[in-house]
């Protein structure tokens, strides 16, 4: 299962003597919280965070066939993107369950997959079982790039004096070249996984510190600071982004998980198109919000019921930072699933009342 | 309270044993392994707590922990300020923040447990 030898960033020794408490983290030694999870978080949602997410598979694709293939292996219709553009998509399984969830970046001659860290292997391996007949190569890039987050209402504050680029012209889920410092080239996206405005650079591995550390200096005067891995998923929790291995896996299928917009039925044929044509017509289940009325957290796998009649399960809860709630993400009935409905939760065997609510439980202020 | 003077269980409660009654607590170090503390369950005065045996539970957002009696006995008083507000455990976990007090069925038992200097290298290891 887990390498017994986890693989460092290059922002390793970096997090060591700042307070990084280290966890193995799909193979990766990562930070999970610096000084506390709640007051990450509110860094992030009041300022600006940095978040280490070199973890993340990073694969380069070239050549000229390079867009039909990821067009055949990911749902969403690649085709549609434009040059510096980024797409959100799933890999599907034959069956329509979910191998993994992916952006897909269009640079100006080839193409970026960013993968999850934990399934980068089985990305791969898909990419390859589907190869034959296209004039394309995949290069896994992932350990000679690190990739750093800048999150937060001043990220862009923060990354600007940094960069040879106005951001201002840089839209969401757009991508362009810029160079940092006036040396590191990087490419610099609009992109991110907490709900608020911000960044996400890859770099070469060698220059991460120096970036990091210009962005800790450039971010002082807005109260930045290093973000672990449990703010992140309490932030990406609060934006209802879904997180695999817990709304989105090999057995749901996205119409499930809320992500079928990302499916491209009419696209032509694709891997797993045919099991997701009739995930599309039912579904089974659907993600809803719950809102307990307690504190107790409603984590992964408690039961979803009402009167008595099991409806689902939780997929992620947590006590929310900016909202001061128990919330959970849960796959449940569709026929339950209006927000105001009343459920009970099984928290380690005490039913816990809540209430289905509205996804996402936070959305950022409108600038 | 001199946290230098308590047991401490592995499983970072502590204990501080007066002739035949026990004030039982979580240590620092197991606080701020946690961190963001949400909620406690402790249970009622009455109640029998067996040592290693959980006796409640303390909930931060990162996780669910059970708490292990270091030492045998019934309840006798519950630290109502902290289920009040579990806060009180992250500011002082030795003096404001104990959890219960209890009447021991036997005092030795306490010297099973390790004491302050033996706990410190214990945490110093686990950090590793």
């Amino acid at each position: 299962m887990t390498d017994p030898t986890p693989l460092h960033t290059p922002l390793f020794d970096w997090h060591q003597t700042n307070g990084g408490r280290m966890v193995d983290f799909a193979g990766w030694s990562m930070p999970v919280q610096y000084t506390s999870i709640v007051e990450e978080h509110q860094a992030v949602r009041s300022g600006v965070g940095l978040f280490d997410v070199s973890h993340m598979g990073r694969l380069a694709f070239d050549g000229p066939k390079a867009l039909s293939w990821i067009n055949l292996v990911a749902t969403n219709d690649a085709t549609k993107l434009e040059p510096g553009r980024i797409q959100y998509s799933l890999l599907a399984n034959d069956l329509g369950g979910l191998i993994d969830d992916i952006l897909v970046y269009r640079l100006d001659k080839s193409y970026y997959v960013v993968c999850n860290a934990s399934n980068r292997d089985r990305v791969v391996a898909q990419f390859g079982e589907h190869q034959e007949g296209f004039k394309a190569t995949l290069t896994d890039k992932t350990v000679e790039t690190a990739m750093i987050a800048v999150q937060g209402p001043a990220a862009a504050a923060t990354l600007q004096p940094l960069v040879d680029r106005p951001l201002d012209g840089l839209k969401y889920y757009h991508v362009a070249t810029g160079k940092l410092m006036g040396e590191v080239e990087a490419l610099v996206s609009r992109t991110g996984y907490t709900g608020e405005d911000g960044f996400e650079l890859i770099v070469p591995g060698p220059s991460a510190s120096r970036v990091w550390i210009a962005l800790m200096e450039s971010g002082s005067g807005f109260g930045v600071a290093p973000i672990g891995l449990g703010a992140r998923d309490t932030l990406r929790f609060e934006a209802a982004m879904p997180l695999y291995g817990h709304e989105l896996s090999d057995t749901i299928n996205p119409f499930a998980a809320g992500v079928g917009w990302a499916v491209k039925i009419d696209k032509g044929d694709f891997v797993g198109s045919d099991a997701l044509k009739q995930h599309k017509q039912s579904p089974g289940s659907t993600r809803v919000g719950l809102k307990l009325d307690g504190k107790r957290i409603a984590r992964q796998g408690s039961m979803v019921t009402a009167d008595d009649r099991t409806l689902g399960s939780v997929t992620s809860g947590t006590f929310a930072p900016t909202l001061q709630a128990s919330l959970a993400m849960a796959l449940i009935d569709p026929g339950s699933s209006a927000p105001g409905t009343k459920v009970v939760v099984d928290v380690r065997g005490k039913p816990e009342p809540a209430e289905v609510v509205p996804l996402p439980f936070y959305k950022r202020p409108k600038p | 309270m001199d946290p230098k003077k308590f047991r401490y269980s592995p499983t970072h409660e502590w204990v501080d044993v007066e002739g035949d009654t026990a004030v039982v607590g979580l240590s620092k170090f197991a606080v701020d392994q946690l961190t963001d503390l949400l909620t406690i369950e402790l249970p009622k005065v009455g109640a029998r707590l067996t040592a290693g045996k959980s006796f409640g539970e303390v909930e931060s957002v990162k996780s669910v922990n059970d708490l292990y009696a270091p030492i045998s006995g019934e309840v006798v008083e519950v630290n109502q300020a902290l289920l009040d507000d579990v806060q009180v455990l992250s500011e002082d976990p030795y003096v404001k923040g104990w959890l219960v007090k209890i009447k021991v069925d036997d005092p030795a038992e306490a010297g099973k447990l390790l004491d302050h200097s033996a706990y410190e290298i214990k945490i110093a290891e686990d950090e590793h």
